[in-house]
């Protein structure tokens, strides 16, 4: 453990936290020199009421694992006042001008949200190459920061295509995402960034999203031969590992 | 034995179809060159010395980062940032620190925050210093590399005395800082700024009035800011475009807005203008160095982050300016240990893409020069 001089205590552990890291917080039970015996006296967890100076072994167990029966419950009285973990900020209704307008136009199909400060919208798959030109065009979100998917196994549409766009006029950064199945293709943005281009070569190389109407579609990353798209979920590393150490180099891998 | 009389007589009428004679050549540079900066390779259609057009063939150095971070909780993902862009490392575990602390809505103390803005910007000027060594010695010019490894190496010490490590530092924590700042840091940056100012006049003076160096560098590789912009090329590329667009100031990150400095901006986009743009830019980071160590604050250098930290379900986008030029990070999270997906918006691989329309109709040479210029690290290309 390194040492962290002027940084505060740590905070409370979650719930399995280890008591090594704060010996002598629960209960009030001082911590003794003999606190590295440990092993030999976990299976006597309970002896609470013997003087400490008789059994030192015994109070040595203190800051291994379930003490004084005493300090059990002090201790998240003291760290945990709401159990229950807040599930942290959810997605808000985003509200601004530009919303309320492509609201009025599309309805449902798009669904604008706000999430730690970050604007997004979350939009239907077949209003992707029209809302991505209206941003563009009358929007001025004139720069194509980045443009990548993200894989939900379990989903019908398992893959979320995410757009994050930027405009110099306005300074603001927003996202647009869509959800598509696999199989579908996504309608390719070159025509509108340019920057594209690489960024959904990529896509596809990781994903096996394919974009239409893209000029050249293939692998970047990774060589023309591979198989498969390593970064869907159900893409194992090791498989991919013993096959090519077999097929290249004629051996049993050691992963 | 052929009979003599059978050779048709020499026809000097009609040239010869030898490959010399053929108007297009298509010629491998790299993988393996010296000057591509790595394992870059360039496959280029040439008429005679003119550039028709290339295409980049990359992923020699790919190791799957974006999959490694799946695998990993968000602690143990750290360190691995910096093998990105590994002549930058503190500018990558910033702008991923930064992004898993916006996850978890902490905000590293004032403490951790100075003492970031310090390092990242001496790592600023330490990258800078490496792509100019390396991009003069591409060009012809041998002497400003061993001014600028002479150098750069003062910046190397503070971070090995700080953290331990030279280049892939793994400088930050989530939360904010593992380490203070040891006994004579604060000394030890105010000696660098004071040592190191009159140096990139050293190195203006080599090269800025140069002849041969305004040859090779005037009008070669331009660029202008509406195609910077298409193609997302952002950084010093972009300024020396003349947009004046930087992240530290159009999106202020880290506390970078208490500090006062500017954005130095070319007009003509070419390699020229590039150069002066990094080189003004190395000034304008040691005028930040010189604001942030007199500010440093006392106090705690790290926030109160959990030990198994499980960020919130949700997913965020951060950015920041590393010296390449935006360097994103976009992370899922599902509530785990470890994040769903983390996706990096390698500022290098999308600024080599410009590559091609920088070369257009320029000579086999200059592609040299506006690789250098692109100032890309293979490692953050690939990843």
């Amino acid at each position: 453990m390194p040492d962290e001089i002027k940084s505060p205590p740590p905070p409370p552990p979650e719930n399995e936290k280890p008591t090594a890291d704060k010996p002598a917080t629960p209960g009030g039970v001082k911590p003794t020199p003999f606190g590295s015996v440990q092993s030999e006296t976990k299976t006597t967890p309970t002896e609470t009421s013997t003087p400490p100076k008789a059994a030192a072994p015994a109070t040595a167990a203190k800051p291994a694992s379930p003490a004084t029966p005493a300090a059990k419950p002090a201790a998240p009285a003291a760290g945990h006042p709401a159990p229950p973990k807040p599930a942290g900020p959810v997605p808000t209704p985003w509200d601004s001008p530009l919303v309320v307008k492509y609201k009025r136009e599309y309805g449902t199909g798009i669904n604008p949200l706000t999430h730690l400060g970050q604007n997004y919208f979350e939009v239907d798959g077949s209003l992707i190459p029209e809302i991505l030109q209206l941003l563009r065009d009358d929007e001025k979100f004139d720069y194509c920061v980045d443009l990548t998917a993200v894989h939900y196994p379990k989903r019908e549409k398992q893959f979320d295509v995410v757009w994050v766009l930027y405009s110099f006029q306005r300074n603001e950064r927003i996202r647009v995402k869509t959800q598509i199945a696999d199989g579908e293709t996504v309608p390719s943005s070159v025509p509108l960034w340019a920057t594209c281009n690489w960024l959904e070569r990529e896509v596809y190389d990781m994903f096996g999203i394919k974009f239409d109407g893209h000029p050249d579609l293939k692998r970047i990353l990774l060589p023309d031969g591979w198989k498969g798209f390593p970064l869907r979920k159900d893409y194992g590393i090791l498989q991919q590992d013993n096959e090519w150490v077999q097929i290249n180099l004629g051996i049993e891998s050691g992963q | 034995m052929t009979d003599p009389r059978s050779i048709s007589p020499l026809d000097l009428d009609t040239p010869d179809k030898t490959f010399l004679d053929a108007n297009e050549l298509v010629i491998n540079m790299g993988p393996q060159h010296p000057a591509t900066h790595g394992v870059l390779r360039v496959i280029l259609r040439l008429d005679g010395e003119k550039v028709l057009g290339l295409e980049c063939v990359i992923g020699y150095l790919h190791r799957g980062v974006e999959k490694i971070a799946e695998n990993r909780t968000y602690t143990m993902f750290n360190p691995y940032v910096d093998r990105m862009d590994y002549v930058a490392a503190v500018s990558n575990g910033l702008g991923y620190c930064e992004a898993v602390e916006k996850l978890l809505s902490v905000e590293a103390p004032p403490r951790a925050q100075y003492i970031r803005v310090i390092l990242t910007e001496l790592n600023r000027i330490a990258s800078h210093q490496l792509w100019l060594g390396t991009h003069a010695l591409d060009i012809g010019a041998i002497t400003p590399l061993f001014y600028t490894f002479r150098d750069r190496e003062e910046i190397l010490k503070i971070f090995e005395k700080y953290c331990g490590a030279r280049l892939t530092t793994h400088a930050f924590r989530i939360g904010g800082l593992q380490y203070e700042a040891y006994e004579g840091f604060e000394s030890d940056v105010r000696n660098f700024v004071s040592f190191v100012k009159p140096k990139i006049d050293e190195y203006e003076e080599l090269l800025t009035t140069n002849r041969i160096w305004l040859e090779r560098t005037k009008g070669v590789g331009v660029i202008s800011g509406k195609d910077c912009i298409a193609l997302g090329v952002t950084g010093p590329v972009l300024r020396a475009s003349g947009v004046k667009w930087d992240i530290r100031k159009a999106q202020p990150y880290a506390n970078y807005k208490n500090f006062d400095f500017e954005i130095p901006t070319g007009e003509n986009g070419d390699t020229y203008d590039r150069y002066i743009v990094r080189m003004m830019e190395m000034r304008q980071s040691l005028r930040i160095i010189e604001q942030a160590v007199e500010g440093i604050p006392e106090g705690p250098i790290m926030a109160k982050v959990p030990k198994v930290m499980k960020p919130p379900v949700g997913e965020v986008y951060h950015s920041i300016e590393a010296p390449k030029g935006e360097l994103g990070y976009f992370i899922v999270s599902d509530g785990s240990t470890q994040p769903y997906r983390v996706r990096v918006r390698p500022p290098s691989f999308v600024n080599l893409q410009a590559l091609d329309v920088m070369c257009r109709d320029q000579l086999v040479a200059d592609v040299i020069a506006v690789i250098g210029t692109l100032d890309i690290v293979l490692g953050e290309v690939d990843r």
